[in-house]
């Protein structure tokens, strides 16, 4: 099975969508229910398994990331688990599949959130065969861009992702749900249009679209106008999907009209996607353009960590404000990886992980009380703490976890990322005059005020929601149910093992950004002239 | 095999930390909710705490410091591991007892104190974990595990000032403590990230190993120092950021004691004491100045408190004061270091007798309201002893142990003013302190305890506490009279376990110039100049050695009867107005109506912290949500309409113009068409006549033609 993992990862649910789709609906909705979990635990056992292969090879081979020279793949590969067919020969177009210590991670992090989706999504009682099938088609996209190692290749999964999702936030979500769902279609559509552009621009000239030879080669190193043009076309498509301000507003009204299971992986896989693709193509392609904006990122990035911060304090719904915490907690990661150190990138991977687990578990907690309570009013709770005891335990571990406490995971990959931004130079370009405010130390404590600002937003929730007397409204609410706890204790257990034990995670994936970090090492001139350049673009 | 004192140090830690797991999962399966176990492993914490102090103590040497160090993660994927460690010093092992100590008898008194709380299980789950918080805190060896620990403390302090989270002024109160205390840790934070940038390493011993050789700045210990000094004002609620504590009293009493008395409060001092050789003369000046306005400061609001919770809050805010004080001077004139810590651990025993005390009155009576209160020294005479030694310790009566540890402070704060008289503040503040002080005790103590019962329902019903209640207030209240637990404390006094600052500068390579006046650096040559700045100041103590002397004796002469003045003073007054009633405070608060208001509402800082800082700032997120939804999202939202504008205008476009042209096109065929059928009669006579007119049309068309080709 080793020789064609990722393929079984990638395939494996639309082999249970066609087992679906000979049983009738309504009748065996059970059968299609039992089948989407066993098919989900299958995937996200096959991506433990993956995991597990990974950590038995030796660091040094580990601290492989694909495309780097002096990478330590098997000999005649160019990634771990490879798998190279011919696929369109006349485009050069290869079903290319492969991963390092990045794509390992955020597999396991997809097959973990798919499995656990699954049981907040056992409720959904509307056309359950077409939820299923649908969701079954979404794992298939998401794995597929996170393995895929062809640009076509990767591009197909990307629109493979977007249909589905587009189904099951149109037709399985809220009251709103056309608008969020063409919303949403629309937004990241626009955002992949430019993302195909810059895939053709490059195979136009380098007649490839393989990733490793891509990474070798730096696509238009000589000519860095177009290169900077191709690398916003990636750096959008990306951004939007992260998202990054201000390109963030599909997703407040996506994860308010999705239904929980399609939250959870919307906040916890679907942006990992953008944040993924600017580490897998942006960075290690674009070598230098990734240097010359680097500064952008950074601030993008704390503009994200506070504006987000502030959009979630004044929310009067519980989902819209676990939304914005996501744009502020993915600002983190921006902020992580543009200031490409040990210390900052590794806290941006580590950080995306984190919130996978932390977003998950806090769209989780929203779909507990919206699914007794029908309404997501925070000012109209209150008081379920004490009727609702288990679930205010596993509450106070979701909303911790989320706003960094120590002893959870979240705060170490907090703390690696301002460690890392704070001892960081990457906006050093920006000009002189402009140093005071925009230099990496002001960005850095800019940011970390949105420590206070996520313990204030999240405490206030707790207050108003769990806090106070109980109210007769929810009288007779009943406590956690086996599947709710089924998706809610694995989370917090994970969240607070990585946080007392990082490395279990970091070893996977340190080693390998770290090799990634040395294509910058030679070039810290680079960046001083990137930064005078992007100065003189913006009319600074 | 003996245990090593590593190895006891880890099983400190993590003994709690698997009560916390076992309590908290198993709890409600456990006979009495696991209050056995939680209480049982804090008494071998305790046992092994003393048998790490014991063996510190054996090694006698002021030097002592065991480590242990373990890799624990690779944050740069370099091979090169962050290490986790502990460090075991004479400051460290002091510590663990008070800790360990004021914890197991916490634990013990909540036995009876929780007794049939609905939430017993997950106090006694959230004690553990405090515990286990705040003993990796005194045994951490870097920055950063300093830093989780002091975090998590936050959090178990937030789950138990909302025990009762169903009281809105309890989950008022718990996100107010976390909230406050949270801007001082991202202050300190900051000061984290500065170290880590200056030196590269969050270890102690490789910070104070920048610090000795210069390769720190004075101008980023100064910023770092202050920072850290940030978290330490939020978490030891020292003055702007006190306003939490009082608020945390809403917690369950015994918690008030362990935590916001007796150890997490003073982490923030503990904190100050382990950076010590960071801080430069302005960090030194900065913290003396807020802990000795903020014990003046506290000390006044203690007086018109009816809640006898609040009293004892304010008078910890004081105590806390004193304490930065003490260290603060301690920069300065060599006792000051010692008196801050050591005021730390008499203060953590006495205050924490008078939290149980009072916990035990509330326990008795069902109020905490001093009016409703009387005459329990009859009913309960346990309570009302240990009560009162407490209250003696804490007023600073000789032979209780507050006396000698407040009066230390008091005679540094001297000593620093002799020598430099501008700073004539800082005594001053420490000395009318501690009259307030001895009132507002006594006027406790009076109300509480003498007199007529004032709500002889609530006196009828009281009784004295149950044993596993009042062991710990004698076992405190012994702890607090110096033979006894000062005795323990002389004992290591002599010997002196808090290091005193030359020793510490001694560890780590010569004193830096700044500090003690060793070496004049080049800043010495800059300030000599200004008669006011504290280097100046320390060079000449240095170079002065017998009037150092002098002045230091003089300044604990001046100190000791200063302290016992205002100590009678205070009793006196207490004692007129409250047992003679010679003067009615009610009078007296009528009187001075605005300054009792003043007093009454907390300086209105509350108030103000209310208009100007959480308001506006409520506001201005509803302004950014505002501006995401209006603007931001606007934009999108005009995007689409624009483009189905663009596509409406186009469909229009197509319809009427493009298609339009087409179907003129065919309009016009099907037109001519329509118009030429007509010909189509079908009458003989008319195709006829077309043919004659055809033929005269061609026959004319020829003839022209012909013509023209003429």
């Amino acid at each position: 099975m080793t020789s064609h993992l990722l393929s079984w990862i990638v395939f494996l649910p639309l082999l249970g969508m066609v087992l679906m789709a000979f049983i009738p609906s309504g009748r065996g909705n059970n059968a299609i229910r039992a089948i989407s979990l066993v098919t989900s635990f299958l995937v996200f056992a096959l991506s433990a398994y993956l995991l597990a292969e990974f950590y038995r090879l030796p660091a040094e081979a580990r601290a492989s990331f694909i495309g780097l020279s002096d990478a330590k793949f098997p000999p005649g590969t160019s990634s771990f688990f490879e798998e190279r067919l011919p696929w369109i020969p006349s485009f050069a177009v290869w079903y290319h599949l492969g991963v390092d210590g990045l794509s390992v991670i955020l597999v396991f992090l997809t097959g973990l959130l798919s499995f656990l989706a699954v049981f907040a999504a056992w409720n959904i009682q509307k056309a359950v065969k077409g939820f299923h099938m649908m969701y079954m088609l979404l794992i298939t996209g998401m794995m597929g861009v996170f393995v895929a190692l062809d640009l076509f290749l990767f591009y197909v999964f990307w629109e493979v992702m977007l249909l589905p999702m587009y189904f099951l936030i149109g037709i399985w979500g809220g009251p709103r749900k056309e608008y969020a769902a063409i919303k949403f279609f629309l937004y990241t559509l626009a955002g992949s249009v430019l993302m195909l552009l810059a895939i053709i621009v490059i195979f136009m000239k380098y007649h490839t679209f393989s990733v490793p030879e891509l990474t070798r080669i730096q696509p238009f190193r000589d000519n860095l106008s177009v290169a900077h043009l191709l690398w916003f076309g990636f750096f959008i498509a990306f951004a939007i999907k992260i998202p990054m301000f201000p390109f963030h507003t599909w997703l407040p009204d996506a994860h308010v009209e999705a239904p929980t299971a399609i939250s959870v992986i919307l906040a916890g896989v679907l942006l990992k996607l953008g944040g993924y693709g600017i580490l897998r193509i942006n960075f290690p392609m674009f070598v230098d353009s990734t240097a010359y904006f680097i500064g952008l990122i950074a601030l993008f990035g704390v503009i994200n960590i506070i504006y987000g911060a502030f959009c979630a304090m004044a929310q009067k719904d519980f989902k819209k404000l676990v939304a914005y915490s996501s744009v502020s907690h993915m600002g983190y990661v921006l902020l992580g990886m543009a200031a490409l150190n040990g210390e900052g990138m590794n806290g941006a991977v580590f950080q995306m992980f984190n919130h996978g687990l932390s977003s998950a578990m806090m769209f989780l907690i929203v779909g507990v009380i919206y699914d007794r309570a029908h309404h997501r009013e925070i000012e109209r709770f209150g008081g379920l703490g004490l009727q609702m005891p288990k679930y205010l335990t596993l509450a106070i571990i979701g909303f911790f976890a989320s706003l960094g406490l120590p002893g959870m995971s979240g705060f170490v990959s907090e703390v690696m990322v301002f460690l890392g931004a704070f001892r960081s130079n990457s906006t050093e370009a920006f000009p002189q005059a402009l140093q005071w405010v925009l230099s990496m130390k002001t960005l850095t404590i800019i940011g970390s005020l949105g420590v206070v600002l996520g313990a204030a937003y999240l405490l206030y929730t707790i207050q108003r929601v769990y806090l106070g007397p109980p109210k007769e409204e929810y009288a007779g609410f009943p406590d956690l149910k086996w599947n709710e706890y089924a998706s809610l204790v694995p989370l917090a257990f994970l969240a607070i093992l990585l946080g007392i034990l990082p490395g279990l995670a970091l070893n996977v994936f340190a080693p390998a950004m770290n090799s990634m970090l040395t294509l910058w090492q030679s070039q810290g001139k680079l960046l001083a002239e990137g930064a005078k350049h992007l100065g003189g673009a913006l009319g600074l | 095999m003996k245990p090593s004192i590593e190895s006891a140090a880890l099983a400190v830690i993590m003994l709690p930390l698997l009560g916390f797991a076992v309590v908290g999962l198993l709890g409600r399966r456990l006979p009495r909710g696991g209050d056995w176990l939680a209480t049982g492993i804090m008494g071998f914490v305790l046992a092994t705490a003393l048998m790490i102090f014991a063996s510190v103590f054996h090694l006698n040497s002021p030097l002592v410091s065991i480590r242990w160090l373990s890799p624990w993660f690779d944050p740069r994927g370099n091979g090169f591991e962050w290490p986790v460690g502990i460090l075991v010093d004479n400051l460290g092992a002091v510590m663990l007892v008070v800790v360990a100590t004021v914890s197991f008898l916490v634990h013990l008194y909540s036995i009876g104190y929780m007794h049939g709380d609905p939430k017993y299980v997950r106090f006694f789950a959230s004690l553990q974990l405090f515990s286990a918080a705040m003993l990796s805190l005194v045994l951490a060896d870097n920055l950063l595990t300093l830093y989780i620990s002091w975090e998590i403390m936050g959090f178990c302090s937030y789950l138990l000032i909302g025990h009762y989270f169903e009281k809105p002024s309890a989950a008022n109160a718990c996100l107010k403590a976390f909230m406050t205390t949270r801007i001082g840790d991202v202050l300190m934070f900051m000061g984290i990230l500065i170290l880590y940038w200056q030196v590269g390493s969050l270890r102690f011993a490789d910070i104070f190993a920048a610090v000795a050789s210069g390769s720190l700045g004075m101008e980023w210990r100064t910023v770092a120092g202050l920072l850290l000094f940030g978290g330490a004002v939020g978490k030891s609620a020292q003055f702007p950021l006190h306003v939490w504590l009082p608020d945390a009293m809403e917690g369950p009493t015994p918690v008030s004691a362990l935590i916001h008395a007796a150890t997490m409060v003073a982490a923030g001092v503990y904190l100050m004491a382990r950076s010590y050789l960071l801080l430069t003369p302005e960090a030194f000046l900065t913290i003396a100045y807020i802990g000795g306005f903020t014990a003046i400061f506290a000390a006044t609001m203690g007086v018109v408190m009816d809640d006898i919770k609040k009293v004892l809050a304010y008078s910890t805010i004081s105590q806390l004061g004193y304490m930065m004080l003490g260290l603060g001077v301690g920069g300065f004139v060599a006792s000051g270091y010692t008196a801050g810590v050591y005021h730390l651990t008499t203060h953590a025993f006495f205050k924490a007798c008078l939290f149980l005390g009072s916990g035990s009155v509330i326990h008795a009576l069902h109020t905490q309201n001093l009016s409703e209160m009387g005459g329990l020294r009859r009913k309960m005479p346990i309570t009302f002893l240990t009560f009162l030694v407490a209250t003696l310790a804490l007023t600073g009566l000789p032979p209780f142990s507050g006396y000698f540890t407040k009066d230390s402070i008091i005679a540094a704060a001297l000593e620093f003013a002799l020598e430099h008289p501008s700073h004539w503040l800082l005594p001053s503040f420490a000395i009318v302190a501690a009259l307030f002080t001895s009132f507002y005790m006594f006027r406790l103590v009076f109300l509480a305890f003498f007199g007529a019962p004032r709500n002889t329902h609530a006196y009828e019903h009281a009784h004295e506490s149950p044993w596993v209640m009042a062991l710990p207030l004698v076992v405190l209240a012994c702890l607090s009279v110096y033979p006894v637990g000062g005795g323990v404390g002389n004992w290591f006094w002599s010997r002196n376990p808090a290091p005193k600052i030359e020793e510490i500068f001694d560890r780590y390579g010569p004193p830096s110039a700044s500090l003690h006046g060793g070496g004049a650096g080049p800043e010495m040559a800059k300030g000599g100049s200004l008669a006011s700045h504290p280097l100046e100041l320390s060079n000449s103590a240095h170079g002065d050695s017998p009037t150092h002397e002098e002045k230091a004796h003089l300044a604990h002469q001046y100190a000791v009867a200063a302290s016992l003045a205002v100590f009678l003073l205070g009793v006196g007054l207490a004692w007129a107005t409250y047992m003679k009633r010679i003067i009615d405070a009610q009078k007296v608060a009528m009187r001075f109506r605005p300054l009792y208001l003043l007093l009454l509402n907390k300086y209105y800082v509350d108030d103000f912290y209310q208009a100007v800082v959480v308001r506006p700032f409520l506001a201005f997120c509803r302004k950014i949500a505002g501006f995401d939804l209006r603007v931001i999202d606007g934009v999108v939202n005009g995007t689409g309409w624009f483009t189905r504008f663009v596509s409406w205008l186009v469909g229009l476009h197509d319809r009427f113009v493009v298609d339009g042209l087409v179907n003129a096109v065919a309009d016009a065929a099907a037109a001519g068409g329509r118009t030429l059928s007509r010909l189509q009669t079908g009458r003989i006579g008319t195709y006829l006549a077309g043919i004659g007119v055809g033929v005269v049309f061609l026959a004319g068309f020829m003839f022209w033609i012909i013509g023209s080709m003429r």
